[in-house]
C-alpha cells in the first residue's frame, strides 16, 4: 500500500514577491503620474538631468513591467506550481536567489537609468551587466520551476503550468537575443545591430515582451485564480489547451507589426500584420474562457471585489487584443502610429488586465496565506471603483488626443499647404494630458488604498510560512492504462537532461553565429552616407542618454504630410551606422531624422537651454546642464574603436587621430555661435549634441545638390 | 537584411521547442483527460485548515 507523504508548501516566496509587488507597484505608478504630469506642466522637470522626463520614462516603464509585474508573475507562480504540483518549490536557495537578485537587478536598474546609462532601446533598457544579471536569475528561476515540475506528485501539468513554461522558454530567448551589445566601459555598450535590423529585432523583441511577460503569465495566473475566486471549473479545460498552443505558436511571428510604413522591407510588415490578426482568435479563446467561467456565478461578481477586478481585467484583455490586431491593419496603423492612441492602448492592457489581475490575486492571496479574512472588502470595492474610473480617466482622453493630433498632422489647406505647425497640434492636446494624468493619479490612490487594506489583514492574521499537505509521490502512482510507452521508463531524469540540453544548445549555437551574422550587413548602402565624425558621436551618445527617442521618431514615413512636414522619407541605407537605431515610436515632438541644417546653431543651443523661450507653449523639458558639463572625450578612442568592431568604416588608427579632429569641429561650432552673440564653450556637452542633430539626415540632401 | 534569417531562425528554434514540449505532451496523455484537471484544483485545502474544521 503506498503511503500518502506528509509536505510544506513554501509561502514565504510568495509573501516576499507578494509585498516586493506593491512595494514597486506603488513606486512605478508614482514615477508614472509624475511624468504624466510633466507633459502638461514642463516645469516639474525641475531642470535637472535625473527628473528630466527622458530618464524618468525607462524608469516607469521598466518599474512596472519588470518590477510590479514581474514580482506579481513571480509570486503567482510559486504559489500556483506548489499547488497544482502538490510538492514544495525545488529549492528554497533558489527561490531566495530569485527574489533576491530580481530586488538588485529592479534597484541598479532604476539608479543607472537615472543616471544616463541607458542601451536606448524600448524595455530593454538595462546596461549589459544587468542584461547578464537578468539572464543569471531568468535561470535560476527556470531551474527553480523545472525543478519542481520534475519532483511534482500530479502527473497532469495544469494548463497554468504550460503558460509559466511558454513564457520562460521565450523570454530567455528574446531577452538574450535582443541584448547582444559590445561593452566599450564597464557600464555602457554600443548594440551589436545597427539600424533597420536593430530595429527588426527590437520590435521583435518589444512585441514579445507583452506577449510573454505581460500576457501569457498572466493567462497562467487567470486560469488558477478566477477559478478558486468564483469556486467553479475554468468553463473549458479542452478550449485552454487549444487556445495555449496556438497562442505561442502564433504571437511569436507578431512584432513586424510596429514598423509599418518603416523602412522595413515590405514583406516582413505583411508577415507580421497577418499573424496579429490572426492572433485575435487564440486571445479571444482565453478571454471568453474566463468569462464563462462565471457563468451562473454572476451574483457572486455583484459583491465581490476580487470577481469584479478579475471581470474588468478580462474585460480590458479582450479590448485589448481585439484593438492590437487592428492597429497592426496598415491602414489603421498609419493614423495611429506615434501618437497617443498606442499609449491608451498598452495602458488598458497593463492598468486594466494586468493591474487589475494581480490586484484580484492579492487580494485573495494575502488573506489564505494569512489564516484570515481580508480586513476591508467596502475598501476593496472602492479600489475596484476608482481603479475603474482611473482607468477610463486614463484611456478616454488619450484615445482623444491621439485620434486628434494624428488628423491634424495630416491636414493640408486647400492650397496645399499643412494646415498646422507641429506646435500647435501639441498644445491642442494638452488639456487631454491633465485628464489623463488625473486618471493615473485615481489609479494610484486605488493602489495605496490596496496597500493599506492587504497590511492590514496581514496584522490581523498569522503568516503561515509552512503550509502543510499530502500527496503521493509519482513514482508510487500507477501509470494510467495503455500509457506504457517506450519513454515513460525514462520519463523522469532524460527529460531534465533534455530541457537543459535544448536551452544549451539553442543559446550556444546562437552565440557562435551571431558575430559571422551580423556584421557584415548586407542592407542596401547608399554611398553619400558617412559613418558619424567623432563629435557627433559624442553627440549622438548624448542624445540617448537623456531618452530623446522617449519623445521624437527618426522615421519619416512615406506620406504626403509627412514628406511635407520633415523631408524626404527614410531609407533603410541612412541607418547603417547607427548602433543603436534611434526610431523612436512616439512623437510628443516633431521627428528630428532630418532636423540637420533646418535652423542655426545658436537656435539648438538656446533651444536646448529654454525650450519655452524659442517656442511659445512647447512642453519640452529644460537640458540646461548640457550647457554647463564638460564634454568626456576620454573615452572618444574607445568609442571609435568599438564602432570599428561594429563594421563602421572608419580609417586604420583613426581612434588616435579622433579627438583631434572633434576639437576642431567643436571649435567650428563655437565659433559659428559667437558670431550669434553667444559666448559658447568648445568643451561642453551642448556643442556635441548641436553637432548631432545638425548631422541628422543630411548627408542624402547632400547627395541630391551635389548631382544637381 | 541577414538578421531577418536570424530572427526567424530564432523563432524556429523556439517554435520547435514548443513543437516538442507538445508532441510530448499528447504522447505522455497530458491531454487524455480534459474533464478532471480542472476540478483537481479545488481539491489542495491545506490540512490544519481542514482538520480545524473537523474539529469544530
Amino acid at each position: 500500500m503506498t503511503q500518502a507523504e506528509k509536505f510544506y508548501y513554501d509561502n514565504k516566496s510568495v509573501k516576499l514577491f507578494g509585498i516586493a509587488t506593491l512595494f514597486w507597484g506603488v513606486v512605478g505608478m508614482l514615477v508614472g503620474v509624475l511624468i504624466a504630469f510633466q507633459l502638461a506642466y514642463p516645469s516639474l522637470n525641475f531642470g535637472i538631468p535625473y527628473t528630466s522626463f527622458g530618464r524618468l520614462r525607462p524608469i516607469h516603464t521598466n518599474a512596472v513591467i519588470f518590477a510590479f509585474v514581474g514580482n506579481a508573475v513571480f509570486g503567482g507562480a510559486y504559489y500556483i506550481l506548489q499547488r497544482v504540483l502538490k510538492t514544495r518549490m525545488y529549492s528554497d536557495l533558489l527561490s531566495k536567489i530569485h527574489f533576491w537578485g530580481w530586488q538588485l537587478i529592479i534597484v541598479f536598474g532604476a539608479l543607472t537609468l537615472a543616471l544616463g546609462y541607458t542601451t536606448g532601446k524600448e524595455y530593454a533598457e538595462l546596461e549589459w551587466p544587468l542584461d547578464i544579471l537578468i539572464t543569471i536569475i531568468w535561470l535560476v528561476f527556470g531551474v527553480n520551476m523545472f525543478g519542481t515540475i520534475l519532483k511534482r506528485r500530479e502527473r497532469h501539468l495544469y494548463v497554468a503550468i504550460w503558460f509559466f513554461i511558454g513564457t520562460w522558454v521565450t523570454v530567455a530567448m528574446l531577452h538574450i537575443v535582443n541584448s547582444f551589445e559590445l561593452p566599450f566601459t564597464w557600464l555602457k555598450s554600443y548594440s551589436l545591430y545597427a539600424g533597420v535590423q536593430d530595429a527588426l529585432v527590437q520590435w521583435w523583441y518589444g512585441h514579445n515582451a507583452v506577449a510573454f511577460f505581460l500576457t501569457t503569465p498572466f493567462l497562467g495566473l487567470m486560469y488558477y485564480f478566477v477559478p478558486k475566486a468564483a469556486e467553479r471549473p475554468i468553463y473549458s479545460y479542452r478550449w485552454s489547451i487549444i487556445h495555449f498552443w496556438a497562442l505561442i505558436f502564433i504571437y511569436i511571428w507578431a512584432g513586424p507589426h510596429h514598423l509599418l510604413y518603416t523602412a522595413l522591407p515590405g514583406w516582413a510588415q505583411a508577415l507580421g500584420t497577418v499573424f496579429s490578426i490572426m492572433l485575435i482568435l487564440p486571445s479571444w479563446g482565453g478571454m471568453l474562457n474566463g468569462l464563462f467561467t462565471l457563468r451562473g456565478a454572476w451574483d457572486k461578481v455583484r459583491e465581490d471585489p476580487i470577481l469584479k477586478m478579475f471581470v474588468v481585467a478580462l474585460t480590458a484583455y479582450g479590448m485589448a487584443t481585439f484593438e492590437g490586431p487592428m492597429l497592426s491593419l496598415k491602414n489603421v496603423n498609419a493614423i495611429s502610429h506615434y501618437t497617443d492612441w498606442t499609449i491608451a492602448h498598452v495602458h488598458v492592457g497593463a492598468l486594466g488586465f494586468n493591474g487589475f489581475l494581480i490586484f484580484g490575486m492579492l487580494y485573495w492571496l494575502i488573506p489564505r496565506m494569512w489564516g484570515t479574512t481580508l480586513y476591508s472588502k467596502k475598501l476593496a470595492n472602492t479600489h475596484f471603483l476608482i481603479g475603474t474610473l482611473g482607468i477610463l480617466l486614463y484611456a478616454i482622453p488619450l484615445y482623444w488626443a491621439g485620434f486628434s493630433q494624428s488628423l491634424m498632422w495630416k491636414k493640408f489647406t486647400e492650397s496645399g499647404q499643412l494646415q498646422y505647425q507641429f506646435l500647435e497640434t501639441v498644445t491642442h492636446v494638452v488639456p487631454m494630458y491633465v485628464l489623463r494624468a488625473l486618471g493615473g493619479t485615481l489609479y494610484l490612490c486605488g493602489t495605496i488604498l490596496a496597500v493599506y487594506n492587504l497590511r492590514k489583514t496581514m496584522l490581523a492574521g498569522t503568516f503561515i510560512a509552512n503550509e502543510a499537505a499530502e500527496g503521493i509521490a509519482l513514482r508510487d502512482q500507477p501509470m494510467p492504462k495503455g500509457k506504457h510507452h517506450w519513454h515513460s521508463v525514462i520519463e523522469r531524469k532524460p527529460i531534465r537532461l533534455l530541457i537543459f540540453s535544448l536551452v544549451a544548445v539553442s543559446i550556444g549555437g546562437m552565440v557562435e553565429m551571431m558575430p559571422t551574422f551580423l556584421i557584415d550587413n548586407n542592407v542596401p548602402t547608399i554611398a553619400a552616407v558617412k559613418p558619424y565624425t567623432p563629435l557627433e558621436l559624442q553627440g549622438r551618445d548624448i542624445y540617448v542618454r537623456e531618452g530623446c527617442y522617449t519623445c521624437h521618431s527618426q522615421m519619416i514615413r512615406p506620406f504626403r504630410d509627412e514628406e511635407a512636414r520633415y523631408g524626404e522619407y527614410s531609407k533603410a541605407g541612412e541607418f547603417i551606422y547607427d548602433h543603436p537605431f534611434q526610431w523612436g515610436s512616439k512623437r510628443t515632438g516633431p521627428d528630428l531624422q532630418r532636423i540637420g541644417g533646418k535652423y542655426p546653431d545658436s537656435w539648438h543651443y538656446r533651444h536646448m537651454n529654454d525650450p519655452e523661450e524659442i517656442s511659445d507653449g512647447s512642453i519640452m523639458p529644460p537640458y540646461p546642464w548640457l550647457l554647463e558639463d564638460d564634454l568626456d572625450t576620454t573615452n572618444t578612442p574607445k568609442k571609435i574603436r568599438a564602432m570599428q568592431k561594429l563594421g563602421v568604416p572608419y580609417p586604420k588608427d583613426y581612434d588616435k587621430i579622433a579627438n583631434r579632429e572633434l576639437r576642431e569641429q567643436a571649435e567650428r561650432i563655437a565659433e559659428n555661435l559667437r558670431k550669434d552673440k553667444i559666448k559658447a564653450d568648445s568643451r561642453k556637452e551642448i556643442i556635441a549634441v548641436i553637432a548631432y542633430l545638425q548631422r541628422l539626415g543630411i548627408d542624402i540632401k547632400q547627395d541630391k545638390t551635389a548631382q544637381k | 537584411m541577414i538578421v531577418t534569417i536570424f530572427l526567424l531562425s530564432v523563432s524556429l528554434i523556439v517554435a520547435l521547442i514548443f513543437l516538442g514540449a507538445y508532441l510530448w505532451s499528447v504522447k505522455s496523455g497530458q491531454f487524455d483527460d480534459d474533464y478532471s484537471p480542472a476540478h483537481r484544483i479545488f481539491f489542495d485545502d491545506n490540512l490544519e485548515r481542514s482538520k480545524n474544521q473537523k474539529t469544530r
